[in-house]
């Protein structure tokens, strides 16, 4: 399943790349993108992983970004 | 953001005063100093120790929060307080004109329809278009946009739909027509019957389609974002190499002098610059193309189009109109009017579509009363009686069929032949029509280097080799069936370079496996066509072969933008790295380099929004 979340606050374009990078190698997830110009994440994954895969990716971000909050699109 | 630059301001003007003021008192300066750097860059050095806790190491804060730090430990107070102010006013104009290119990207795609009056009972309510669902009765006023695809079922109107299709001539609507959503109602009153839901709705696939398109990254995009991966990495450790090793090896060499130079590396050393630069100008390019009504599923198709060497044209619905019309006339005795005028009135009940090509042609009112005695021979033609003289007009067929000798030669396209008292009168020429934009489209593509132009049809060969000559197309493959076309795009894949692109354009309502096979597949007429924008990688909207030559166009503009970015940005930085290694640049070069450079590449990059007219 997919799910695209908002990525309030995104003001670098390189952390945009660290994020997906990080994303893309949590266990379960076949595809992350970040799109730096729409601020959106795509995270592509199995679906009974999902809920840890988020938790996961809002900690990576928090990591990475600080100010940049993960919203549900 | 206001609080930020009031502190930025602040911590100026603190700045100045402590370069103004002269003392010789050592720790008056180094406190005025130090006041005006917490001012400017307190919230950067924050950040850098609070990430250092969280293990987050080298990242902008800390990388200029050591720079500033190390200028101070070296006795270069302004500098470090420069260093920093720079910085922070290069972010501020960074983050200013990210948002404004966002937001000059989504104005572009300002078709997304806020409401929808929706008819319950006797009064309108104001719904979210998502909310509407398929059967409810919509009205939309002059000067709305159309927020769900519908049914007119009241009222008639102009459409503007520029929005979808970048074309400026608006288009009627009536009862009975289907509207799309995204259109601009411009003057009338219409009541629409709802025939999709949101989501399906065309303006909801086309903004979906296009806000995703930069989801798939160019070719340009990976290499920089994988450069940035080590670029950082091997900047720092040179710095470190560089502030230690020349000092213990090197007579004379003092390590504040050298640790200075290591300190411009760490500026540097920031890869924002390459990285926000270019999926910036495909941003801007998918988002100009969009407004030409040309939709580009993806970055990566956007930079392969301009490597495009062969193009592979569908014949009929692509170059050509796809509909029948009169070509030419060739009376025996009679002229050319009048022959027309007996072909229209013998055909005059039929609805065949040659027939109504014919009506076309003549186009002045039939007198019915004029005909008697009509009669249709299936699969030959149509005998009449007109003023009283016994018509003809049909095919080989039909001639033979009454024993009327009648021109026999090849002829390209459909012929009517008319006899009229049992005389062969002459016939009349039908055949499809090439595209007004066809042949300029065509000579614009030899022009701009495409090695190859190639025409694919199912039509038969004397028809196909005719429009092929009119356009100056280089290679034709007729009388193919649709199997039969993925196999000549085989063969012709053989025939490009091993970096040349293969496109083929198609109207995409049964082209889909060669849509699919083609390195980029164009299709034609999408609006309102699901399945051509499913199939194909690219989206005409309009169905004018030259949109092909302004997609190149943009994406060669793209492209240079992108590749000037990134040549401008490596170049740079290296430059300033050399210069500072040597000693010649000083940290304030080194914040141009850093700052500076993104600055203008975002400035560039803003071009890619720019689409110019092709004609």
């Amino acid at each position: 399943m997919k799910k695209t979340f908002r990525l309030e606050g995104l003001d670098c374009a390189n952390c945009a790349a660290k994020i997906e990078a990080a994303v893309g190698k949590i266990e379960g997830v076949k595809e992350a993108t970040v799109n730096f110009m729409t601020t959106k994440m795509i995270i592509e994954a199995e679906d009974e992983k999902m809920p840890e895969i988020i938790a996961e990716a809002e900690k990576i971000v928090k990591k990475i970004e600080p100010d940049t909050v993960m919203k549900k699109a | 953001m206001k609080r930020k630059i009031y502190r930025i301001t602040t911590g100026a003007i603190v700045y100045i005063i402590a370069i103004l003021i002269k003392t010789d008192i050592e720790w008056l300066h180094f406190l005025l100093y130090l006041i005006a750097l917490l001012t400017v860059g307190g919230d950067v050095i924050l950040n850098a120790i609070k990430n250092i806790f969280k293990g987050k190491v080298f990242d902008e804060n800390f990388l200029m929060s050591i720079a500033t730090i190390g200028a101070f430990f070296v006795g270069d107070y302004p500098e470090g307080v420069a260093v920093m102010l720079f910085y922070q006013i290069g972010e501020l104009f960074q983050s200013y004109a990210v948002n404004k290119s966002r937001k000059s990207i989504a104005s572009l795609m300002d078709i997304r329809p806020d409401y929808a009056n929706v008819k319950k009972a006797d009064e309108l309510v104001r719904m979210d278009p998502d909310e509407v669902q398929i059967g409810d009765i919509i009205v939309i006023k002059a000067g709305e946009k159309v927020p769900l695809d519908g049914k007119v079922i009241e009222g008639s109107s102009m459409l503007d739909t520029s929005a979808l299709t970048g074309e400026s001539v608006p288009r009627g609507a009536e009862t009975g027509d289907e509207i799309l959503s995204g259109c601009i109602n411009i003057n009338g009153l219409l009541t629409v019957e709802v025939t999709k839901e949101y989501g399906e709705s065309t303006v909801s696939k086309i903004l979906d389609l296009v806000e995703n398109a930069s989801n798939k990254k160019s070719n340009s995009e990976q290499f920089i974002t994988k450069f940035a991966r080590y670029y950082t990495p091997i900047v720092v450790i040179v710095a470190v190499l560089l502030a230690i090793i020349p000092p213990l090896f090197i007579k004379d060499a003092s390590f504040s002098d050298w640790i200075y130079r290591a300190l411009s590396f760490l500026v540097v050393s920031c890869p924002c610059a390459l990285v926000i630069s270019i999926p910036l100008s495909f941003f801007g390019g998918i988002g100009g193309a969009s407004r030409k009504g040309i939709l580009v599923k993806g970055s990566n198709y956007l930079e392969a189009l301009a490597k495009a060497e062969i193009i592979v044209f569908d014949k009929t619905g692509t170059l050509t109109k796809g509909v029948f019309n009169v070509q030419e006339i060739h009376p025996i005795e009679l002229t050319g009017e009048e022959l027309l005028e007996i072909a229209a009135y013998t055909e005059s009940y039929s609805n065949h579509p040659i027939s109504i090509s014919l009506q076309q042609a003549y186009g002045k009112e039939i007198d019915n009363t004029r005909i008697t005695e009509v009669e249709e021979i299936s699969g030959h033609g149509v005998v009449a009686a007109i003023d009283g003289k016994k018509a003809a007009a049909g095919n080989a067929k039909l001639m033979k069929k009454l024993g009327i000798p009648y021109y026999e030669g090849e002829l390209i396209g459909t012929a009517v032949h008319v006899a009229v008292d049992g005389k062969y009168a002459g016939y009349i020429l039908i055949s499809d029509e090439v595209k007004p934009d066809s042949l300029q489209a065509i000579k614009t593509l030899k022009r701009s280097h495409i090695k190859k132009t190639v025409m694919l049809t199912g039509d038969n060969r004397a028809v196909a080799e005719k429009t092929a000559n009119i356009l100056g197309i280089d290679k034709v493959y007729s009388e193919l069936l649709p199997g039969d076309k993925v196999d000549k795009l085989e063969e012709l894949f053989q025939e490009k370079t091993e970096n040349g692109k293969l496109v083929f354009v198609g109207d995409g309502m049964n082209d889909a496996p060669v849509l699919a096979r083609a390195d980029i597949g164009i299709a034609m007429g999408g609006l309102g066509s699901d399945a051509a924008i499913e199939a194909a990688d690219i989206v005409i909207m309009t169905d004018e072969p030259s949109k092909i030559v302004t997609a190149i166009k943009i994406s060669k503009k793209t492209l240079r933008i992108a590749q000037e970015n990134m040549v401008f940005a490596i170049g740079v930085k290296i430059l300033v790295l050399l210069l500072s290694a040597i000693g010649i640049a000083t940290m304030w070069a080194a914040v141009f380099a850093d700052v500076g450079v993104t600055i203008i590449a975002i400035i560039n990059s803003f071009r890619a929004l720019n689409v110019k007219n092709t004609q």
